[in-house]
């Protein structure tokens, strides 16, 4: 018997699934999370899933974990005190920030600009250059150099970054005053741009060097505590981080890179989607995560995530490959209002939070929220969970009726039928970002819905963008400790190249993607996965010489010739935006990821029912749907058996979700414990 | 006046919209103009689209009105000035300001025009326009700053089908790039414009689809209503019956000598009804700098002003028009006489919105901005390779330089940054990897923003060192009248260039130049304007003020001008403070000034040559 620990960390709960790979069986435990050491929640979590499946703690092989220690130290702006050194003449490329204002015309009157990551004040510059193609211009000044970073010696200074113009082209510079470093400020950790991103850039990669030396000091100690306290409870087996692009990477390589780890934990739920649409029979996917404040989607090919190359969190973008995920400014506790002056009713993006939430939670919430309007119209029943947690159906509704009052309407059921109709919209327009807009066909996807209001609104968006079946998956609301237990180990390397293909000489990308290829396999093998498990994929980013954006272009033989991943590209472009260019091809970066084998987890299947789910039917109640009240049966997810088909309307609970399927459609039960909504005809 | 050619007949029905069918609907268009910019972005080669984003899309119902788009075209005057036919699968292309009544302002924006069919029947319109970084005549750029007719401003194309019925006319669009120095950035950038246009048709088709054409024809009714009644409350509101509100700022030249021009506008509501008036304005420019304005983009910069404000969500549209009247003086800065030159008038669009915003602030000064980054520089530099591997290949760089936002009720001014939405710098590493030259300093410069208790943005400081024999270009203003600081907060530093030779003279350039020869290690600086002051600087944090002396965004020297000793170790040395702010607070008047738009207009003129080491210009007069 072997067991694989899935463990995700989320603001409120903290998930453990634990995954018998044998049999496929799985034991969840859901626990409060413990903001102060994430470490305590864990090993609680991991302690109640083992005793439940009656193991030791000892019998685990593997901790897998999605964490979001790295994104909070961020979003909560409690990283470490970073010093930054820059090429003389560029100490305010962060306060300068490209100078970029967000929002519209006049966006700048109502932008507050944040503080950046290295306090100027922290920031020093060195005499050195180096040109674009490498040549030194200046030689470093050691002496200068010294003298600089005594000037941080006593500031109290908990990360060195460092980022020297044109670094990307030749790290010797950075690397020299590493070495200095560590001689004038013994024992503070050191991110050099040439290691982090050697990428061009200045702003972005310099960036990415601070967030990275930002979150590190905390990132350390949270895995340094989880290992020792994983050891003490008894637990042999190694420990994994989720990486934002969906890989598994050792712990050891998650504190070198944390930057690598911001996106961990939606991650984890794109990986977990992977997982469970492969189960029912299906690799092309969207994902479509909606939870309190937000919803995120990303978009799924061939069972693989669209990785992007930048990490969003919060006003921060830094480059590092991620999960691409889009994040729409829309939940279950998004606020309904109607501005006097227009009369229009807009949903979001202010929220209720946790606190007090949604009036239906009567924790003194009065505005009307998403959740509010799905308890109006009946699509949460009253008693959730079990019974633990009941809403207060009158608070909903008077929150609601403020908005049928401000527009005229005959009812509060009307008014809430509008608002989860804009949401319902305001989510269309991101899951359109992932699909139409990189030109994909959402028909030709699955739509997997989780997270704690994603069930509830996924038959709709399944009506809104045609992409069926929608899949719930069970347990909607671990998905992604279950992604972080089934992912692979993953690592890359990248660089900047940046040649017209004219320039290129024979053979020279394809010995430049199998050094990446090289240097990346080594890592991981050192890491203990041995090369010939390994799986080795080559993308390049590339354009025609002279625009802005590059299209990254997967590359299957590394010694094809240039001509055939002009054509792959040119068929890429054409596909986004319909025309193609008689311009010279120019390569931006190469990049080199491995991959390790997917964990041999068995698919669990549930006893085979006779199509009839009414011996999981406990109820019905009223709903209002297309304008009219109807009755709608109420299932327990739990007493579904394998080939029930529930037909709408009705209403599927279990313990952390709801599920609504709407009139006209009909959800399946899949062996493997997934809903499949499609319409009836 | 165009012709339309509709294949089917009769009426459309429209009726009553839901009020949740017309948000989605709005919601739809939003997202259908966003997706415009994404194409074009992601598509363009020059780098005036890339990088700056300089390009404004919209979607118009069947009568041309804008239901969502951004500032600066106009549907209806282009139609007007459209002398043709217009049938399924046309797309329309102009770059001529003076054949579609300004819908454009200069002939390096290129307009693309597309009608939306539905069944035989147009539905709509799509149109987005783009500026090219080159469009041929004198100068590379196109944009000589000693222009007097726009027939040195590159090639001017009047409105025709680019595409008749879908099929292109490849001989036209030869014989366009022909004229131009980089048709393959044209080319693209044309191509994304047109991609842009029929994505915006295909989404406005679907939504006909979803809803029902004669639903969606309705609602777009609905949105334009709903601009209107709001605009109307919102007039009635914020303006007081028949009081006239004026404000007057300025453009420093006009590229040969004549300056500084008045910009003046004038408001007055009546009833429903206000009146915008530019009326007292200079006349127009012997040199490229008008700004040739409609009064439907008047109306468009207002409503951006008034409608945000209200209700930031809103779709923004064209529904308020009939509740503003607008007269621009003929002959004047805002509407010259053909031929008159158009090119570097980036400087007026800009100064429009300190423009607006110093006259409706008036009526609330606590939700007033100072003046600030009213404009969008340029920098060009061009010339052949003259070794290496690229040895006679032509290089052509065209970039934009940002300075100090305005203090703000909100709070200080960002530093060396855009009042343009989406514009950001084009990286030093990747300058340096497509054009020979270096920057050896790129940073804002201590001090240029106005003090205030809200400090003005910092002006930025780049310093190019040239690597090839070229020439290079500069369009910028504010070097002799002052980004004006408000309730209080002093004005913000004005802008320089000037190059340092390698044989170690120093030569100041004009703030509009162009072909000024450079040579291999000759370093230009570029020193754009500070953003003005908001509010009391003697009000501000000393703290605060001393940090930003230990940051460097602040000399010790300038917190005196807060009233804040600080000390060589960059702490405030408090007592010395109290006295400095006692003296500095007897030594002015009580009531600080509601506007601070620095010394008047007589004096800068007086010490122009002394202070900015250029001669002072002519004041422009009207003439018969």
């Amino acid at each position: 018997m072997s067991y694989r620990l899935g463990v995700d960390v989320g603001g409120t709960f903290t998930d453990v699934l634990l995954v018998e790979e044998g049999s496929g069986s799985t034991w969840r435990a859901k626990t409060a999370s413990t903001p102060a050491d994430q470490a305590v929640g864990v090993l609680i979590g991991i302690g109640q899933v083992c005793a439940a499946a009656g193991i030791e703690l000892s019998e685990v092989a593997q901790v897998l974990h999605g964490t979001t220690v790295a994104t909070n130290a961020i979003l909560e702006g409690k990283g470490a005190t970073v010093g930054l050194v820059t090429t003389k003449g560029f100490r305010q490329v962060l306060q300068i920030a490209r100078s970029f204002v967000p929002g519209g015309l006049a966006g700048w009157i109502i932008w507050p600009k944040p503080e950046p990551l290295a306090d100027l004040g922290n920031t020093v510059e060195v005499d050195e250059r180096i040109a674009s193609d490498g040549a030194v211009i200046r030689q470093l000044d050691e002496d200068d150099v010294r003298a600089q970073l005594t000037k941080l010696a006593g500031r109290g200074i908990q990360a060195l970054a460092v980022s020297l113009i044109n670094s990307f082209a030749d790290p010797a510079h950075e690397k020299r005053i590493a070495e200095i470093a560590a001689e004038v400020l013994p024992g503070v950790p050191v991110s050099l741009s040439s290691d982090v991103l050697p990428e061009l850039r200045e702003y972005e990669r310099t960036l990415t060097t601070v967030a990275n030396g930002y979150v590190q000091p905390q990132v350390k100690r949270y895995i340094q505590t989880l290992s020792d306290k994983l050891a003490e409870g008894g637990v042999a087996g190694e420990l994994a981080i989720l990486r934002s692009d969906g890989g598994l990477q050792t712990a050891s390589a998650a504190v070198a890179a944390p930057v690598t780890m911001l996106m961990s934990g939606p991650a984890g739920g794109v990986t977990g989607a992977v997982w469970v649409a492969e189960q029912s029979g299906y690799r092309d996917l969207i994902t479509f995560d909606m939870g309190g404040t937000s919803t995120d989607v990303g978009l799924v090919q061939d069972l693989s995530p669209r990785i992007g190359r930048e990490t969003k969190v919060g006003d921060l973008t830094v480059r590092a490959s991620s999960v691409d995920v889009r994040t729409v400014g829309a939940g279950g506790g998004s606020i309904a209002h109607v501005p006097e002056l227009t009369k229009a009713l807009r949903v979001g993006p202010q929220s209720a939070g946790a606190d007090p939430g949604p009036a239906a939670y009567g924790k003194g919430g009065a505005d009307p929220t998403v959740t509010d309007a799905n308890v109006v119209l009946g699509y949460l029943p009253p008693s959730l969970a079990g019974g633990e947690i009941t809403l207060d159906v009158d608070a909903a509704r008077a929150a609601v009726a403020k908005v049928a009052e401000a527009m005229g309407l005959e009812s509060a059921e009307a008014a809430a039928a509008g608002i989860v109709d804009i949401v319902n919209e305001n989510m269309l327009g991101g899951l359109r970002l992932v699909s139409v807009q990189q030109g994909f066909d959402p028909r030709d996807f699955a739509l997997v819905a989780f997270g704690g209001a994603g069930p509830l609104h996924a038959n709709a968006l399944g009506r809104l963008t045609g992409a069926w079946p929608v899949i719930v998956p069970p347990s909607p609301g671990v998905l992604c400790a279950l992604g972080d237990a089934t992912t692979s180990r993953r690592d890359e390397s990248a660089r900047t190249v940046l040649r017209r293909f004219a320039q290129l000489e024979g053979g020279e990308l394809g010995s430049m993607l199998r050094e990446l290829a090289d240097e990346a396999g080594g890592r991981l093998a050192e890491q203990g996965l041995p090369r010939d498990q390994q799986t080795v994929g080559y993308q390049v980013d590339v354009r025609y010489h002279g625009q802005g954006f590059e299209i990254p272009v997967d590359v299957d033989d590394p010694d094809a010739s240039l001509e055939a991943l002009g054509e792959r590209f040119d068929a890429e472009h054409n596909r986004l935006f319909s025309f193609l260019l008689d311009v010279d091809h120019e390569i931006v970066n190469a990049r080199a990821t491995v991959t390790g084998p997917k964990p041999d987890v068995a698919p669990v299947s549930l006893a085979k029912g006779d199509g009839d789910p009414s011996g999981a039917r406990v109820s019905e109640l009223e709903i209002y749907v297309g304008g009219e009240h109807v009755p709608a049966g109420v299932y327990d997810r739990a007493k579904l058996r394998a080939g029930d088909v529930v037909r709408g309307p009705a209403i599927v609970t279990e313990m952390d979700s709801t599920t609504l399927v709407l009139p006209g459609h009909a959800a399946t039960v899949h062996p493997s414990g997934s809903l499949l909504i499609n319409p009836e005809n | 006046m165009a012709q339309i050619i509709e294949t089917a007949t009769g009426a459309i029905e429209k009726g009553e919209v839901d009020p949740v069918t017309l948000d989605l609907i709005e919601n739809g268009l939003r997202n259908a103009r966003y997706e415009m910019d994404e194409v074009l972005f992601r598509t363009a080669l020059s780098p005036g689209i890339r990088e700056q984003h300089d390009e404004f899309p919209l979607i118009a119902d069947p009568d041309g009105k804008m239901v969502v788009g951004q500032f600066g075209l106009s549907i209806p005057d282009f139609l007007d000035g459209f002398d043709d036919t217009i049938e399924e699968g046309d797309v329309l292309l102009t770059s001529d300001p003076y054949a579609c009544g300004a819908a454009i302002s200069h002939a390096n924006d290129w307009l693309v025009v597309v009608p939306i069919f539905k069944e035989g029947r147009v539905v709509g319109w799509a149109a987005m326009f783009g500026h090219m970084s080159d469009v041929g005549g004198k100068t590379p750029s196109s944009m000589p700053t000693d222009a007097r007719t726009i027939f040195e401003e590159g090639v001017i194309i009047p409105p025709f089908k680019l595409y008749a019925k879908g099929q292109l006319n490849e001989d036209a669009l030869r014989i366009v790039l022909n004229q131009v120095r980089k048709p393959d950035w044209n080319r693209a950038d044309l191509n994304g414009l047109v991609a842009a246009c029929r994505t915006a048709s295909r989404r406005v088709v679907e939504m006909c689809d979803r809803f029902g054409t004669g639903t969606y024809l309705s609602a777009l009714d609905s949105l334009l209503q709903r601009n209107y009644d709001a605009m109307k409350v919102l007039l009635a509101m914020v303006f007081e019956e028949g009081r006239t509100l004026s404000f007057t700022d300025y453009i420093c030249d006009d590229g040969i000598g004549n300056g500084p021009y008045e910009l003046k506008l004038s408001l007055t509501r009546t009833g429903d009804k206000v009146h915008l008036d530019f009326t007292g304005s200079s006349p127009q420019a012997a040199g490229p700098i008008n700004y040739y304005i409609n009064e439907n983009l008047t109306r468009m910069f207002f409503g951006i002003y008034m409608i945000t404000v209200a209700d930031p969500q809103i779709l923004w549209n064209d529904g308020f028009y009939p509740l503003v009247d607008v007269t621009i003086p003929d002959g004047s800065y805002w509407k010259p006489k053909f031929p008159a030159a158009l090119s570097g008038r980036n400087h007026g669009i800009g100064r429009v919105f300190d423009l607006f915003g110093g006259l409706l602030g008036q009526t609330n000064p606590a939700l007033l901005n100072a003046a600030g980054f009213s404009s969008s520089p340029h920098f060009m530099y061009s010339g052949f390779y003259s070794e290496g591997e690229r040895k006679g290949e032509w290089f052509q760089l065209y970039s934009i330089g940002f300075g100090g936002i305005p203090g703000r009720p909100l709070g200080d001014g960002p530093d060396g940054h855009s009042l343009w939405p989406s514009f950001v710098n084009i990286p030093c590493e990747y300058l340096e990897s497509y054009y020979p030259l270096r920057i050896e300093k790129w940073e804002t410069v201590a001090d240029t923003g106005g003090a205030g208790l809200h400090r003005g943005g910092n002006g930025v400081d780049v310093a190019y060192v040239f690597e090839e024999p070229g020439t290079i270009a500069i369009h910028d203003d504010r070097w002799l009248t002052y980004p004006w600081g408000v309730n209080g907060g002093h004005p913000g530093a004005r802008g320089t260039k000037w190059v340092e030779r390698i044989d170690g003279t120093r030569q100041v350039l004009p703030s509009k130049c162009h072909d000024v020869p450079v040579s291999p290690g000759d370093v230009l600086h570029f020193v754009t304007w500070g953003g003005g002051g908001w509010g009391d600087p003697l009000e501000r944090d000393p703290e605060l003020v001393a940090k930003e002396v230990r940051r460097g965004l602040v000399t010790a020297e300038g917190a005196k001008r807060y009233g804040v000793c600080v000390a060589d170790d960059g702490t405030v040395e408090a007592d010395a403070t109290e006295t400095l702010r006692d003296q500095m607070r007897a030594d002015r008047p009580a009531d600080l000034p509601v506007f601070d738009m620095g010394p008047p207009i007589e004096e800068l003129l007086a010490n122009c040559e002394a202070e900015t080491g250029l001669p002072a210009p002519k004041r422009p007069v009207w003439t018969g």
